[in-house]
């Protein structure tokens, strides 16, 4: 079968879910041939192998961390020449998608970006994506060169498959532009112990209507109570009451969960771009004209500040 | 030493306008009102305010769209902008991301740049690669996606909050960045700049001024294809309750009733 090249996103050799997910999407299309870059790259092999990976490319150099994204394109690219893949996938990071789409450009191919689903066809990869803040699907391949294409987190579900998950090392040589942009300094984001917002299987969220950072502590405890990520509208993040990591929308993160609950959130336009590919999605609101009440499959109507931790209350004690 | 800035901008079809796709599965420009994309004039912004700082500074506004896209370098100029580059050409439409990035290019060297700056991405198209994709057919470092930008002694530095980390960065010029909506508010442009910007150069340039072969771009030249587009359905709708002070305890049903509790 045709091997598929897989790009893996991991911190220290934690590989990240999302790649999980690729896996399943590139097991559609040929055998994935995973490729690891950075330290802890050999880490990643055996949950790789779990997966469903033929094959574990790893490289490791002071490169990908010093300097910025070419230096694992050089990498890739490397790992494209040594395999002559079917289609390339990579995880839909803001990262994710520079890596893929230099790499597109170095070999000649076509670039789809934020797929949202990935199924083989007569003519290659076909991929699902949606436009103009999720009120549009499409469908699109890439038409020339080898498909590069970067898929968003919670587009398949993880299966495990066992594989070979042969490890070899990758032999990179780095261009004269991968040292072009030096990393000076790195600060590691600091864990909150909760899902990662793109990843979570449930999203709660606050907006304007929270009313003061003070408060958020209303969303936080209703998230903890279903495990849930902490999300937050850019008018919440402009107004200093939540980090700017937290955002969901079109410029912050895209989230698409079994379950979103936005509080205080109006549901502008570009708010709906990041989270309207959710499953379920709930709202509670004070006011009945919110344009977040047309979304939703369960809405209230009432002040957050009752409504949510009377609703936090409930699901600890039918929990506990 | 005068520093060249060449800003990229994009002509987008209004988001809360009704977007659609046309029946060649191209953007359809006809139905929506068109505008300078909102996260490109934080480019815009971020383009004069290194300008400000730089003892001799010109910022040309480039963009590449039909015959409308003029309004959003008009909306630039009259941001403070000094001149325009418009490439237009029929063969253009229906261009995927390779062919507007080779375009863009193209323009740019002949515009000649120290610094290329661009919005973190469109707010129609949203892939967000355009940047990388210029940096890598310039040969100019890429320092992307930065929340605070600054150019001081022929190098460009910033930090870009990523998803597991914030990172500063640092490359010499010449070189090209995007910013994102965090670097800081765009300025509105004032009576006196609208006016202004009336005066102001837009060159107009087309493929064959690029040395560009009408075949690798547009629908043709794409390296993509799009075989179909649907609209999303309607969401059947949702059960909506007013808060009688049970609505916490309602809205525990319906997430028992979805298996989520
Ligand atoms: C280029 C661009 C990009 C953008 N990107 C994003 C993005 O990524 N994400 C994003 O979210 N926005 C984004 N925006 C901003 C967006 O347009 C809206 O301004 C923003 O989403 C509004 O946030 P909000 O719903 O929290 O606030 P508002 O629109 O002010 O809504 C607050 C809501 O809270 C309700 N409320 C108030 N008090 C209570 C209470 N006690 N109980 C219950 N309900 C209450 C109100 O009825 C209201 O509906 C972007 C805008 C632009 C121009
Ligand atoms: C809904 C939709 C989906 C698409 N999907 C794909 C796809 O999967 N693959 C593909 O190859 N193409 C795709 N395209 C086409 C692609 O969006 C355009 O060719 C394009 O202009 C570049 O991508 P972007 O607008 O997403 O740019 P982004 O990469 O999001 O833009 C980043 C920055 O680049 C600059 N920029 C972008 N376009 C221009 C311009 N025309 N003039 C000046 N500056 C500009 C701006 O500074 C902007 O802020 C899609 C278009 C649409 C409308």
């Amino acid at each position: 079968m045709a091997e598929v090249l897989v790009y893996v996103d991991h911190v220290d050799g934690a590989v990240r879910k999302p790649t999980l997910e690729l896996l399943t999407l590139a097991r559609r299309i040929g055998d994935p041939v995973a490729v690891a870059l950075g330290s802890g790259a050999q880490d990643t092999a055996a949950v790789l192998a779990e997966h469903g990976a033929v094959k574990v490319l790893t490289a490791d150099a002071p490169e990908f961390a010093d300097y910025l994204v070419v230096p694992k394109v050089d990498a890739l690219q490397a790992a494209y020449d040594a395999v002559s893949p079917a289609a390339v996938l990579v995880p839909s990071s803001a990262e994710g998608k520079e890596i893929a789409a230099r790499l597109a450009l170095r070999i000649g191919s076509g670039i789809i970006t934020d797929a949202t689903d990935l199924e083989a066809g007569d003519e290659g990869p076909v991929a699902t994506q949606s436009a103009f803040a999720a009120s549009f699907t499409t469908k699109s391949r890439v038409s020339k060169g080898t498909p590069v294409i970067t898929v968003k987190p919670n587009s398949a579900p993880v299966e495990s498959a066992a594989a070979a998950g042969t490890v070899e090392a990758l032999t990179v040589s780095f261009g004269a532009s991968a040292t072009g942009t030096k990393v000076v300094s790195r600060t590691p984001r600091e864990s909150t112990g909760r899902p990662e917002l793109t990843e979570a299987a449930i999203v709660v969220s606050g907006g304007r209507g929270v009313n003061g950072a003070e408060n958020f502590h209303i969303i936080e405890a209703l998230a903890d109570s279903l495990g849930a990520a902490v999300g937050a509208s850019r008018a919440a993040v402009d107004a200093g009451w939540y980090p700017h990591s937290n955002q969901v929308g079109q410029t912050g993160k895209s989230v698409s969960p079994q379950l979103y609950i936005a509080n205080g959130i109006s549901g502008a336009i570009q708010h709906r771009a990041g989270m309207q590919t959710s499953k379920t999605i709930v709202a509670v609101n004070k006011d009945a004209e919110a344009p977040i009440f047309d979304l939703v499959d369960y809405g209230i109507v009432g002040d957050l500040f009752q409504v949510v931790p009377q609703l936090t209350e409930e699901v600890t004690s039918r929990k506990g | 030493m005068s520093l060249r800035i060449v800003v990229c901008v994009k002509y987008v079809p209004d988001a809360t306008g009704d977007r659609h796709f046309a029946d060649d599965l191209t953007l359809d420009r006809d139905d929506v009102d068109g505008l300078l994309s909102e996260l490109d004039e934080y480019a815009v912004e971020q383009a004069l305010q290194i300008a400000g700082e730089a003892d001799d500074a010109e910022i040309t506004v480039l963009t590449v769209g039909p015959e409308d896209a003029k309004d959003a370098l008009r909306k630039a100029l009259s941001m403070g902008a000094d001149k325009a580059v418009h490439v237009e050409d029929d063969d253009l439409h229906g261009s995927d991301v390779m062919g507007t990035s080779l375009v863009l290019a193209k323009a740019i060297e002949k515009t000649g740049y120290d610094l290329v700056v661009c919005g973190m991405a469109s707010t129609d198209g949203t892939m967000g690669v355009l940047p990388a994709l210029l940096a890598e057919r310039l040969g100019v470092p890429q320092v992307t996606l930065l929340s605070e930008v600054s150019v001081e002694g022929g190098k460009v530095s910033g930090r870009r909050d990523g998803d597991t980390a914030s990172e500063q960065l640092e490359a010499s010029l010449p070189a090209l960045v995007s910013v994102t909506d965090q670097s800081g508010e765009a300025r509105y442009p004032s009576f006196k700049g609208i006016m202004a910007a009336k005066k102001k150069p837009v060159e107009s340039l087309d493929l064959e001024d690029l040395g560009l072969d009408g075949d690798a771009v547009g629908l043709e030249g794409a390296w993509t294809k799009v075989d179909s587009a649907a609209q999303r359905p309607a969401r059947t709708a949702g059960t909506i309750v007013k808060d009688e002070g049970e609505g916490g305890k309602q809205l525990a049903e319906f997430l028992v009733s979805q298996k989520f509790i």
